[in-house]
């Protein structure tokens, strides 16, 4: 036996591991402190600010300036309400729910709800991906250069990194979401009008704004936000005595989450709407329309946003679909795994990033019409997995002293039941839209 | 012939005379009796309370058909029976230990086989599904005909487990004494892989786990797994079987543990734990967890230097030594100080009148128990050391560390 060779490659490895440790130490030493407070809670809640919501808070702000403000208050509750429940089931089972659905309800309800889980991610991993092109095309890269690079990066991202590296980078993304507050600050909006709107309602009984409600909540309150947040406790190792802390986080997501969105609002509504710029469709164009209504720094900013939320939830996406379904089919499933050991996670997870982002790349890709897809995708799929969550989170067996009060399932039916109306009728308008107004 | 749970689920069932009795809703073992039988098959006929068939009972099995020998009255009514092991419930969807892969699995169906005695027909559990075939299965049952089903899956990749290496996990410990679930399969894995499965788990099921191993394996595999996972384990389990399992630890490895408790609960811990142990383990503990002291064990094998081979050989005979652990041995000049460390491979080899004075690996190298843990991965770096030595303020050697506390800490960050 070469005892040599054996020597001087356990050497090679000690000091590799020494100069990664060095490397990472200094970066790590700073977040602890943030790491132990944040988490799962707060990077879901963000991620619903992506590609999509963006564009509808944009158009929101552009056609109704202040007016809609007042709904993110009961949005930041049914955000925090259904995100506790599955938070609570995480930390107290500790299992994923779509380990939960399967045990409980069987393999063939957990087949349907994964397959429609797939298409429906599918739809909106490409409109992360357009919404990377979009905000590229404003620094002036072609989308052939732009959607290709973000593909490979997403998916190098997931190879290369550990699921605490990996969540560290997901933390900086949510500080980057910071770039729409300085954007807002650049438009000088009307502060006091703002403060205003947002705690005294004002209700117009006309579709287009009816739409534009359900249109906030069914962007921001997304199907898949659940599997991947109850997930993230579960891989935290999160105990149900360590559940007044998840409850923080998640209570601090959705604050965090709404205060993106106000803002986002608020910049587009003292800039578009103000000045007339009322019939914007997306985020990209209202980048652009701000350049010359509040100056350069406003517009590169918002696009950065934009980019940031994309490139983020596109990264998320197909990482919590393709693990969400392995688990709940009994795949193995996880980055911990190498090629061979788990080839149906790393295909799933290939598959919904390459279509994902080469449908994007498509001369003459019906982009609009995915868009519709994913949204009406989310409005069918948010009441099941909702259900299942009532369901689940009722269950004594499962939650012990844990399952929900009757105060609380009153909270939480309500809401659901909202959200599924809402959803429902986002659907409807999605594929039959109302006349403009 | 092969048969399947799925296949069998909803089979009519027949009596002698050839009247339907129900359809079958859930078979169950009594592991009591024998682990691998199907001993009842509950069938269930709409409104009536359901029937229970004995596996004595059943004449004919053939996928979607069950044919008894005997008649409906013969069959006792159904009662609820924690004793029995149900095949839907507790199994299907479920997750398991596979002790031969190492690894928990979801099992997507229950492969049955046939043994055909006078007169009866019984069902033996001979594997568990957890590949495509048994998820194609669940998924097409009775939606396409069976025999399609089975043409199909025969072009599928097969991923089966054989039910003696199936470790079934049930938290309620009640529960776990009815059905026979012992976890002997278990402490045969080695402590690592035990560790990473228990990862896989939810808490209550590792507790269960945990709390049923014999105190040995439970120090080893606490000492593998992820802190985090260890100090809500240890929280939870009896102080008395905390305490054991302490014991049975190395001293470093319990003090690592005891230092992320909560102060009363590892005082509790320790008052517990026998005068000497305890003792040792305090000692670890005082000192900072990033330092030398925090790494070291106290355990190590240390000699005068003045000895000969041979003599030290025969000492170590005759001591209760870890030989799977140790390399090296810390040589103590007169007045108890660090001498130098002579690895045992150089004992190996030398003459039996060799002075260990003259074994000794250059250079002399130390540590004081204060220093910074990164003074230590950097000694360990350079001089690509295996074990280092913890000394005290005179230079008496204290406790030593070993390449693999280095990894472990360097792996950690």
């Amino acid at each position: 036996m070469n005892w040599e060779a054996i020597a001087s490659r356990v050497d090679g490895l000690r000091a590799r591991g020494t100069s990664f440790q060095k490397r990472i130490r200094g970066l790590r030493h700073r977040l602890t402190l943030l790491l132990a407070v944040v988490g799962p809670g707060l990077i879901t809640s963000n991620v619903d600010n992506d590609a999509g919501g963006i564009s509808v808070y944009t158009q929101a702000g552009a056609q109704y300036g202040y007016a809609l403000l007042w709904s993110l208050i009961p949005m930041t509750i049914a955000l925090y309400v259904t995100e506790e429940m599955c938070a609570r089931m995480g930390v107290v089972t500790g299992k994923g729910l779509s380990d939960l659905i399967r045990e409980e309800f069987g393999f063939r309800p957990t087949f349907f709800v994964m397959i429609t889980g797939f298409f429906v991610d599918l739809a909106n991993v490409v409109a992360e991906f357009a919404g990377v092109a979009a905000a590229m095309q404003i620094f002036h890269v072609s989308k052939y250069v732009s959607v290709p690079i973000a593909a490979i990066l997403v998916w190098v991202l997931v190879l290369r990194g550990t699921y605490r590296q990996v969540e560290v980078i997901f933390l900086a993304a949510c500080v980057l979401y910071l770039s729409y507050v300085a954007s807002a600050i650049f438009a000088k909006p009307d502060w006091l009008e703002a403060a205003r709107h947002t705690v005294i309602p004002t209700m117009h009984f006309n579709a287009g704004y009816l739409v534009m409600v359900t249109g906030l909540v069914g962007t921001t309150i997304a199907p898949w936000q659940f599997f991947y947040l109850q997930a993230g406790f579960v891989e935290k190792k999160v105990s149900a005595r360590q559940y007044p802390q998840a409850r923080a986080d998640v209570l601090i997501g959705s604050i965090s989450c709404m205060v993106i969105v106000f803002f986002i609002i608020v910049c587009t509504a003292a800039t578009l709407w103000v000045n007339g710029q009322r019939n914007i469709t997306d985020a990209a164009e209202a980048a652009k329309a701000l350049i010359p209504l509040a100056g350069k720094w406003a517009g590169t900013l918002f696009a950065f946003g934009l980019l940031n939320a994309s490139l983020f939830a596109a990264s998320i996406l197909p990482l919590s679909t393709a693990h969400v379904i392995c688990e709940g089919l009994g795949f193995e499933a996880g980055i911990d795994h190498k090629f061979n050991e788990a080839p149906i996670f790393y295909w799933l997870y290939t598959i919904l990033i390459a279509v994902g982002a080469g449908i994007v790349l498509l001369p003459n890709a019906p982009l609009w019409k995915i868009l519709i897809f994913s949204q009406v995708g989310n409005g069918i799929w948010l009441p099941v997995v909702v259900i299942f969550i009532l369901l689940l989170v009722n269950r004594r067996d499962l939650m012990g002293e844990y399952v929900n009060t009757l105060t609380f399932n009153i909270v939480a039916w309500v809401t659901a039941i909202a959200m599924i109306v809402l959803t429902l009728v986002l659907s409807y308008t999605a594929i039959f839209p109302p006349p403009s107004p | 012939m092969q048969l399947y749970a799925t296949e069998l689920m909803g089979a009519e069932t027949y009596d002698d005379q050839g009247n339907f009795v129900g359809r079958v809703r859930e078979f169950f073992i009594e592991p009591a009796d024998q682990a691998n039988r199907i001993a009842r098959f509950l069938l269930s006929r709409g409104r009536f309370q359901p029937l229970v068939a004995r596996y004595d009972q059943v004449a004919t099995v053939a996928p979607g058909t069950i044919r008894l020998n005997c008649s409906e009255l013969a069959l006792d009514l159904y009662q609820p029976n924690e004793g029995w092991l149900a095949v839907r419930k507790d199994l299907l969807d479920q997750q398991i230990i596979d002790t031969k892969g190492r690894k928990v699995v979801r099992v997507n169906d229950v492969d049955l086989a046939e043994q055909r005695n006078n007169g009866n027909v019984e069902l033996r559990l001979t594997q568990v599904d957890v590949g495509l075939p048994g998820a194609v299965r669940r998924l097409l049952q009775g939606v396409v005909s069976a025999s399609m089903v089975r043409k199909l899956q025969r072009k599928l990749p097969q991923r089966t487990i054989r039910w003696e290496f199936v470790n079934l996990i049930e938290p309620d410990p009640l529960r776990r004494v009815k059905l026979r679930i012992t976890h002997e399969k278990l402490e045969d894995l080695h402590p690592a892989d035990l560790a990473e499965i228990m990862e896989s788990l939810s808490a209550a099921e590792r507790q269960g786990i945990i709390a049923s191993l014999d105190e040995e394996m439970a120090g080893k595999v606490l000492a593998e797994l992820d802190e985090r996972l260890t100090t809500q384990i240890v929280e939870k389990l009896d102080p008395e079987k905390a305490a054991d399992i302490l014991e049975e630890m190395a001293p470093d490895a319990a003090a690592d543990l005891l230092a992320e408790l909560p102060k009363e609960t590892s005082e509790e811990l320790l008052e517990e734990m026998p005068g000497q142990e305890a003792e040792e383990v305090r000692e670890l503990l005082a000192f900072d967890p990033s330092t030398a002291g925090g790494m070291m064990n106290t355990e190590f094998v240390f000699i005068g230097d003045t000895a000969t081979r041979e003599e030290v050989l025969e000492w170590m005979r005759t001591q209760d030594l870890n030989f799977d652990a140790l390399d090296t041995v810390v040589l103590l000049d007169t007045s108890a100080q660090f001498s130098g460390i002579v690895p045992v491979a150089r004992l190996l080899v030398s003459s039996p009148e060799q002075s260990l004075m003259g074994l000794k690996l250059e250079p002399l190298l130390s540590v004081k128990a204060d220093a910074d843990e990164s003074e230590v991965f950097e000694l360990f770096d350079k001089y690509n050391l295996r074990t280092l030595t913890v000394v005290d303020d005179s230079q008496r050697p204290i406790g030593t560390i070993a390449v693999d506390d280095v990894v472990s800490r360097l792996v950690a960050k």
